[in-house]
């Protein structure tokens, strides 16, 4: 049951990036162009992620527990520091180069491209390399 | 075309959203995808086949799509495609995901984990990291296109 919810809420994910546009990255680049031709859908993209997780969270919290695990497993850290407003910074970079996050890049991923597989193969070595960087892994 | 187009991206964040939501209810975790897939591909242990069955499924959903002939996507170039190709060259690439790996690695999380998750659970956190990615994102898309000439 794990295995199936993991899946389903990917494929929702998924479908939703797709139908969104955000596996154009000309799209998001539209976005982040406040100076050119602006593009709005993002906005609409993250409103809807936004308000949904936000009703949606509070009512699934008014359980105990979720449905096939022991705990909700939330981050618990409120406070600001460099790592992770550097890091920020530095996908803020990476994101405004290429237009992709994540999660767009990996659900392009059906439609495949050289540049596409040189940005997904750099992101894995980016992960490897902030994990040596961390202390906490 | 805009309203079409705000439309649709509205739609896909609802689905987003519950996604996220379904995440939540059932396993209890973050829908962030920088954590998911670095954590299946790094970390050993029990949360590996929930991980990948996410991160197929996510692969899934657009490759259902195009299967399928479902014109359904949001591509501004053809608005009716489900993945649209990039404009950037390969060094450009290899360099930018670097920079989404180490930045999303050490600061956590990304549009799904922070901008997405963390701001519905309204953390101060993930709204600090949001709000500086945009931003950066935006002053990036400025300098490279309109002060260097690129056309990325």
């Amino acid at each position: 049951m794990k295995i199936l919810a993991g899946y389903l809420a990917g494929l929702l994910f998924g479908l939703g990036l797709a139908i969104s546009g955000m596996t154009d990255p000309a799209r998001v680049i539209g976005f982040l162009d406040v100076a050119g031709a602006w593009d709005s859908t993002l906005i609409f993209v993250l409103g809807g992620a936004v308000v949904t997780t936000f009703i949606g969270y509070r009512l699934v919290w008014r359980r105990q527990m979720p449905l096939f695990e022991s705990r909700f497993q939330l981050p618990t850290r409120r406070d600001l520091d460099t790592r992770l407003l550097g890091g920020a910074a530095l996908f803020g970079i990476g994101w405004g180069l290429s237009g992709y996050c994540p999660g767009p890049a990996v659900a392009s991923l059906p439609e495949p491209s050289w540049p596409l597989a040189a940005f997904i193969m750099a992101l894995l070595l980016g992960w490897w390399l902030a994990r040596r960087l961390s202390p906490t892994h | 075309m805009e309203t079409m187009s705000g439309l649709q991206g509205a739609l896909g964040g609802i689905l987003i959203g519950l996604a996220a939501t379904l995440l939540m209810g059932s396993l209890g975790r973050i829908a962030g995808i920088s954590g998911i897939l670095s954590g299946l591909l790094f970390e050993r242990g029990g949360n590996r086949p929930w991980r990948l069955a996410f991160v197929l499924g996510i692969v899934s959903g657009p490759g259902l799509l195009i299967l399928t002939g479902l014109d359904w996507g949001n591509v501004s170039g053809d608005s009716g495609a489900v993945v649209g190709l990039p404009e950037s060259g390969l060094a450009m690439m290899l360099v930018a995901g670097l920079l989404v790996g180490l930045g999303t690695g050490l600061g956590s999380g990304c549009t799904s984990g922070h901008g997405v998750c963390g701001v519905a659970r309204l953390s101060p956190r993930s709204m600090a990291a949001t709000l500086v990615f945009v931003l950066v994102a935006m002053l990036t898309v400025y300098l490279s296109r309109h002060m260097l000439g690129g056309s990325a």
